[in-house]
């Protein structure tokens, strides 16, 4: 059973996205997506900066398997990414909501995370695809 | 057994299901203007033997002329063994069989050819070669493109001395992906590309990626120290296309500058692929580390298998086309395997030592070519640059007559330069490769002396 944290927003396509509560955002991918990843061999993250749009591709993850394009959960700027990834990418097999976090944004509108799945809806979604 | 997948019953019962009367009713929205018809000029079909027949009396019209064009294929010499080897059933396919587990052999000689280019190119990751020179510098400038992301400029500044096949492959390639291909003139007198060509045809904004040639069309050599750095300091990748063999002399893109070269790419034509009429060739791309992941196109490694035993397998596949579908990195897929393979044990039996000494000689022959033929009145230099294998020279005579008249005597005198750069007219680009004896080098020096002295 992957694990899906009470206290962060998640996207259809499986994002997390965690409010810092100083205006910006955390988001990563979920226990359940880096699982179905697998190994994780390679993260490009976005520039710190770019503005991007809601359901944006702004990074990718690369595992052994596959590339995939991880996308904005909402609209924002770039405030931060995980520089860590560029040596560890696993960080994010280990820990996907703690270490293997991705890129911060600071949200256009604060209130697009209400638009932003809770656990309970994501979870379904889990258990639909498993 | 024909592979065809369809019998006549499958076909009728497709057509059935969807409700069409026949596979030609499928293209019934073409406009009838456009449809070719019937092949009337396609002959019925002859025997063997006339086949044979037909096709030796053709090559009898080649002749075996004097070659002395390059124009960025070359006449080298081949050694025997290349093609012995390359023709063996092991190796005999223009398909590469990927399976790890049934390819050692293939594989290992695709990452040996890898090995070559990386060492050649003096970059550290290299593919398993591209179609040929000019689509190979395309995935480049796109490769530029997408990895450059310290710039959001789609802009990319190549010199007008770039192959002008080339430049048009570019441009048909690229621009469609809304990258804008500005040209830089080269300087009238050296030949070579200036700093401030490329700064005037650059203007103030942004750059992804310049082009850096080496030798250039021209076969006139570079000052890519400093274009890479130029390059550098406007936040744009560099790109070398190279000759491999003149690599075998001069400094590898990777030491260009300060850092080097990002990515180096060219036609392998010249090792151990026969001229054909124009192809097919190969390309290869060569690139740093830290740009491996946006390079297109097959790429082999060397990995230990469950026994720890060094195996030879397909690696950085996950941005391909068969996985990332439309967002993959390029729509190559494959390499050049059967040319490739020719190439790699060209440059094995060559060794290091045996390429500088082809373009040694290459070198010298040309160098004695421009000499001779520089000593009939009012043929001169184009261009007083240095060069490796070719020179541009002016001549007295209409260029098209004059090639006309040595063709008819055997020997191909050179690329007409005007026919591409009409401010160079009248001109011709010579090349004498290693093939070129001196007797040869004389023959045409007389024929041309000829031909001038009788149209003065």
């Amino acid at each position: 059973m992957s694990e899906v944290p009470a206290d962060l927003r998640y996207t259809r396509s499986h994002e997390w996205v965690k409010d810092n509560g100083d205006g910006t955002v955390t988001v990563g991918i979920t226990d359940h997506a880096q699982e179905a990843l697998g190994d994780i061999v390679f993260v490009e993250t976005p520039e710190v900066g770019r503005q991007v749009g809601a359901e944006e591709a702004c990074a990718v993850v690369e595992s052994v398997k596959a590339a995939s394009d991880i996308y904005a959960p909402i609209a924002g700027e770039v405030v931060d990414a995980n520089q860590v990834l560029a040596d560890t990418p696993d960080a994010i097999n280990q820990g996907p909501y703690g270490d293997g976090w991705i890129f911060a944004l600071r949200p256009k509108d604060p209130g697009d995370m209400d638009h932003l799945l809770d656990a309970t809806a994501y979870q379904a979604i889990v258990d639909e695809e498993s | 057994m024909p592979f065809i997948p369809h019998t006549e019953d499958d076909i009728a019962d497709m057509l059935a299901a969807i409700g069409v009367d026949s596979i030609d009713a499928l293209f019934d929205e073409i406009p009838s203007g456009l449809l070719v018809g019937a092949l009337s000029a396609i002959p019925p079909g002859l025997a063997e033997m006339d086949v044979a027949r037909l096709m030796q009396a053709r090559a009898r019209q080649d002749g075996q002329p004097l070659c002395f064009i390059g124009a960025g294929a070359y006449d080298h010499h081949i050694p025997a063994a290349v093609w012995q080897i390359a023709t063996r059933g092991e190796y005999y396919s223009a398909y590469t069989p990927y399976q790890a587990e049934a390819s050692q052999g293939t594989l290992q000689l695709l990452y040996e050819f890898q090995s070559m280019m990386t060492a050649l190119t003096g970059l550290e990751a290299s593919n398993a070669s591209l179609y040929d020179g000019a689509s190979a510098l395309a995935e480049a400038v796109l490769m530029a493109v997408r990895a450059n992301r310290r710039v959001k400029s789609h802009r990319v500044l190549v010199p007008r001395a770039l192959h002008p096949a080339y430049r048009r492959v570019l441009r048909a390639i690229c621009e469609p992906q809304g990258i804008t291909i500005l040209e830089a003139p080269f300087d009238p007198r050296g030949g070579h590309t200036p700093l401030e060509a490329l700064e005037a045809a650059a203007g103030a904004d942004e750059l992804a990626a310049v082009v850096i040639t080496q030798p250039n069309f021209f076969g006139v050599l570079e000052e890519v120290d400093g274009l890479t750095q130029w390059a550098k300091s406007r936040g744009a990748l560099a790109i070398g296309v190279v000759n491999p063999v003149a690599l075998a002399l001069l400094k590898p893109p990777g030491q260009w500058g300060a850092s080097g070269a990002d990515i180096a790419c060219g036609e392998a034509q010249p090792l151990g692929i026969p001229l054909a009429s124009g192809g097919p060739y190969a390309g290869f791309l060569c690139c740093k580390m830290e740009l491996v992941r946006q390079m297109p196109g097959r790429i082999v490694g060397r990995t230990l298998d469950l026994d720890g035993k060094p195996g030879f397998t397909l690696t950085l596949q996950a941005r391909e086309q068969h996985i990332r579908r439309g967002k993959a990195t390029s729509n190559i897929c494959t390499n050049q395997g059967l040319l490739v393979t020719a190439a790699t044990i060209h440059l094995a039996i060559l060794g290091a030592e045996g390429l500088e000494r082809v373009a040694e000689a290459c070198h010298g022959n040309t160098t004695r070519l421009v000499e001779c033929l520089t000593e009939i009145p009012g043929v001169e230099p184009l261009f007083d640059g240095p060069i490796f294998h070719e020179q541009g020279l002016r001549l007295p005579a209409p260029t098209a007559d004059v090639l006309r008249s040595l063709a008819d005597q055997g020997i191909l005198g050179g690329f007409d330069l005007g026919s591409e750069y009409p401010e160079l007219d009248p001109a011709i680009l010579v090349c004498a490769t290693e093939l070129r004896t001196e007797e040869e080098i004389d023959s045409y020096a007389a024929e041309l002396a000829c031909l001038i002295a009788t149209r003065r």
